[in-house]
């Protein structure tokens, strides 16, 4: 397929929902290399999108673009447009702490802070200038991560000695902590054993009624258990032996996992992949 | 079709656009950290020139004679520093030459397993320790230890070899010998430092791909571990040497500040920092000012040196 | 094939270990291990002395009175405690923040840049710098300046020593804290101050501690810098722009002076500076080991 030409667009199918994210024939670089091609992605409003696909597709250089994080890529580059609400997140006007701010981000490898539990916690909301009751944000976040009840008591010790699932819920109530409007996850459970994974999908589910969520993950069966929408994502080598990443279908999950529309992703999401 | 939000839209770009005070704080650390960065090279290109501010007057009336001039002598205001330049130049030399087998040696003992880890950590921790005692207590003990001890056995070595030039003088209290001695001991912990993690840096690889061709372990060591360390060890050499040329209080306290160039290794010296150590304090005008042209060859001889160092060491851990 | 089995008894001999390669190992062997000894004598000889020497020194009158004229039995430093102190404090209050914000630069605003390269080859060569060009240093522009020699002046000589040492443990520190931990801030919209004052500089503070205080280290056993920059003073020191005594000055004075009295306080001195710099450098490895991640 050419990669260039919308896929179906997966708002027609929707129904009232507001697009948080429009992605508009978004192509992103590394200096000269182009590492995806001409995307269109429209994420709705209190909704799981995943984006899955084979390694190297793109999908988490694309979830970087939605909170700026490759902005610390050095000769990273995004052509076309990614509108926030109808604002485009690369106006030179546009700061990108604020942005981020806005579109929090939990990453592959739970990386709390070298401080207190509380403190990982109440960090983010302090720096975004919170002036409410501390200890009330701190414990709601806590429970908003299912992880309250677990940590309570030991609020004082130190991010670091969790296990590797409570780390990560910790990563998620530091994320919930600054309120923001969407939560991007790169591959949140990849290190993770199976009930905490089950834990953090369970999560998600709560997450969403508040939150917009967009997941980058390897595991089909996640996506298909937490997802409201997914994208499938390919990898097409070029001429010159690099390869690139283009979105091939974006569609309810249900669809894509039972009625896919192209043949990659039939093969994709029935293992026949590769 | 969908609607678009609109009303939180336009605070993304109001808060990114109006006046916020972290913001601002942000930059003003981020340029402020910039700015330090800057001064640690300006900090160089300063002590360069101030060196240079006072020395001008003493440069306009030797020029480079003063390199090869001898003389030092306050009543006439003559002043030349070969003697010094001799001096310096040969005691980090004499140094090397005791120093760096023995630094290497040691490099070699700790990393080649000779003895297991319990003992071998102690005995880094105690050379590193080493490095730590003060030049002017090296002074102290030489004075009062270690040339004393060694009289006996220069005199012995002059008794019987004052044949040869080196040892031709009678060593009496204070000689560029045993301060080049006393020097070889502090620079050692740099050459093993180095040395040390040049070597046990160096891929397994090597190692298991010698002994698999059979050599025993000193022929590892020295035909293939040695050799690939090279010049990381060169590097701690010249970091070494440039130690060695600007060592001032033990070289004050034990070389004997002989203004001449002798050939003879046991007969007092005298060294650029020695000099200008012994001299400052009673120094004015001219003198003075000679006394900073004798520091701006220093400077530019161990910046030199460095410079090189830097780019040996650089080199070596970019290939590894 | 006939021909390789009748080679086969030879060949047991070629491939074991002549006795030459044997006795050459054993050689090398012995000789290390005496590098490692002639290496060693020194230093056990150097803290045996100034231990046993210093130690006779000792008395409580060492810390509470002023240096003794030549000659005159008694007497003590207590000018050039304190001396040495301030010197260093003042030298750690100059080079502490600028270099630590230095290594914030190169580690956190401008890693690998050609800027930060710069920085970090300035820093190496810095540290090569001799100390008593420091010293000179210091004299040019403060002692000349001021028309008097200082404790600011020795600081400043000191600090120049001092830095190269603090960039390079700090940006060690920085260097330490896993990428991840960077990104989790900025992820949640931390500004790059916000993420460095309250998340990497808590973490790298073990690192900059040692840093500090391998410093201080440093900066007390160093006499060069301070001879013509704090020089000495007979008496206490009643401000920070006046002479000030300090151990290392003490010591050289000392220890080229003809008097047995001078001499004695010389080895006392140094006892105490040794123990000083031997306490404060064991103590920083042991924070180091204390690390955050």
């Amino acid at each position: 397929m050419n990669p260039s030409t919308r896929p179906n667009s997966a708002s027609d199918t929707l129904e009232n929902n507001d697009i948080v994210i429009r992605t508009e024939n978004v192509s992103i670089f590394y200096g000269a290399f182009q590492a995806v091609r001409n995307v269109f992605l429209d994420v709705p409003k209190n909704n799981v999108v995943a984006l899955i696909g084979p390694s190297g597709c793109g999908k988490s250089t694309l979830l970087r673009c939605y909170n700026r994080l490759n902005d610390l890529i050095p000769g990273a580059r995004v052509e076309g447009k990614i509108a926030y609400q109808g604002v485009d997140l690369y106006d030179p006007k546009i700061d990108p702490v604020e942005v981020r701010r806005r579109i929090g981000m939990v990453f592959q490898k739970a990386n709390p802070f070298p401080k207190s539990i509380y403190e990982n916690v109440a960090f983010g909301a302090r720096i975004n200038g919170f002036k409410g009751n501390m200890d009330e944000l701190v414990e709601r976040s806590l429970r908003g991560s299912a992880l309250w009840d677990e940590v309570k008591d030991k609020l004082k010790e130190s991010g670091l000695s969790l296990s590797g699932g409570q780390q990560q819920r910790l990563c998620i109530a530091r994320t919930i902590a600054i309120e923001p409007e969407v939560i991007l996850m790169d591959e949140p459970c990849s290190a993770l054993d199976p009930i905490s994974t089950l834990r953090v999908e369970d999560l998600m589910h709560e997450l969403k009624k508040q939150f917009t969520i967009i997941i980058v993950t390897h595991n089909m069966q996640q996506a298909s258990r937490v997802a409201d929408m997914t994208a499938f994502f390919n990898a097409e080598a070029t001429e010159g032996g690099s390869r690139f990443g283009y979105l091939v279908e974006y569609d309810k999950t249900y669809n894509i996992f039972n009625a896919p529309k192209q043949q990659a992703t039939q093969d994709y999401v029935s293992g026949r992949f590769g | 079709m969908t609607s678009l939000t609109t009303a939180p839209a336009e605070t993304l770009i109001d808060s990114s656009t109006k006046f916020q005070p972290e913001r601002q704080i942000n930059q003003i650390f981020r340029w402020l950290t910039i700015a330090l960065a800057v001064c640690v090279g300006l900090v160089l290109l300063w002590i360069t020139y101030s060196l240079l501010l006072i020395a001008l007057p003493a440069i306009r009336t030797f020029g480079l004679g003063f390199l090869t001039n001898s003389t030092w002598n306050p009543v006439e205001e003559i002043y030349g520093v070969f003697p010094q330049i001799y001096g310096t130049i040969l005691s980090s030399f004499l140094a090397l030459l005791f120093a760096v087998p023995l630094g290497v040696g040691v490099a070699v003992f700790l990393t080649e397993n000779f003895l297991p880890p319990k003992i071998l950590t102690p005995i880094a921790f105690i050379m590193e320790l080493l490095a730590a005692i003060p030049s002017v207590v090296y002074g102290l003990w030489g004075i009062f230890v270690f040339l004393p001890a060694i009289r006996p056995i220069l005199q012995g070595i002059n008794r019987a070899f004052g044949w040869i030039p080196f040892f031709s003088t009678t060593p009496g209290g204070r000689h560029l010998f045993g301060a080049s001695l006393v020097l070889a001991i502090m620079i050692l912990p740099t050459i093993v430092a180095i040395s040390r993690d040049t070597m046990s840096s160096l891929p397994p690889q090597l190692r298991q791909g010698s002994y698999g061709l059979g050599a025993t372990r000193w022929e590892t060591i020295t035909r293939v571990l040695v050799p690939a360390g090279l010049s990381g060890i060169i590097g701690s050499v010249m970091l070494a040497l440039g130690r060695a040329l600007g060592e001032t209080m033990a070289l004050a306290m034990l070389v004997g500040n002989a203004n001449n160039a002798n050939i003879s290794w046991f007969s007092p010296a005298s060294t650029i920092a020695s000099l200008i150590a012994n001299q400052f304090g009673e120094a004015s005008g001219l003198q003075k000012s000679s006394l900073f042209y004798g520091a701006l060859i220093l400077m530019v001889l161990t910046l030199l040196v460095n410079i090189l160092a830097q780019m040996v060491v650089s080199r070596f851990q970019q290939v590894e | 094939m006939a021909h390789s089995s009748s080679q086969s008894a030879p060949l047991d001999n070629q491939f074991a270990v002549s006795s030459g390669r044997k006795m050459f190992g054993n050689i090398m062997t012995a000789l290390v291990f005496s590098c490692v000894a002639i290496a060693a004598i020194p230093l056990v000889s150097i803290l045996f002395m100034v231990i046993t020497k210093g130690l006779g020194g000792l008395t409580p009158a060492v810390f509470t009175d002023l240096p003794p004229a030549a000659g005159v039995a008694g007497g003590g430093f207590r000018n050039a405690i304190t001396g040495t102190l301030i010197t260093c404090l003042i030298g750690a209050l100059i080079s502490v923040p600028f270099g630590v914000l230095t290594a914030v630069y190169t580690i956190e605003f401008g890693r690998g840049n050609k800027l930060s390269q710069f920085v970090s080859f300035c820093t190496n060569i810095l540290s090569g710098v001799p100390s008593i060009i420091a010293g000179l240093f210091a004299y040019g522009i403060v002692v000349l300046a001021t028309g008097t020699f200082s404790a600011v002046a020795g600081g400043i000589a000191l600090s120049v020593l001092m830095l190269p040492i603090i960039i390079r443990t700090s940006e060690e520190g920085f260097k330490s804290i896993p990428r991840d931990t960077r990104l989790a801030a900025t992820g949640i919209g931390a500004t790059n101050f916000q993420s460095v004052t309250q998340i990497i500089l808590p973490a790298a503070m073990p690192f900059i501690a040692t840093g500090v205080t391998l410093a201080l280290a440093r900066a007390a056993g160093e006499t060069a810098p301070l001879l013509f920059t704090a020089l000495f003073n007979q008496y206490d020191a009643k401000s920070i722009w006046e002479p000030t005594a300090t151990l290392s000055v003490l010591i050289y004075n000392f220890a080229i002076s003809p008097y047995k009295n001078q001499q004695a306080l010389a080895w006392v001195a140094a006892l105490i500076v040794v123990l000083l710099i031997l306490v404060v450098s064991i103590l920083a490895r042991i924070v180091s080991r204390r690390k955050v991640y």
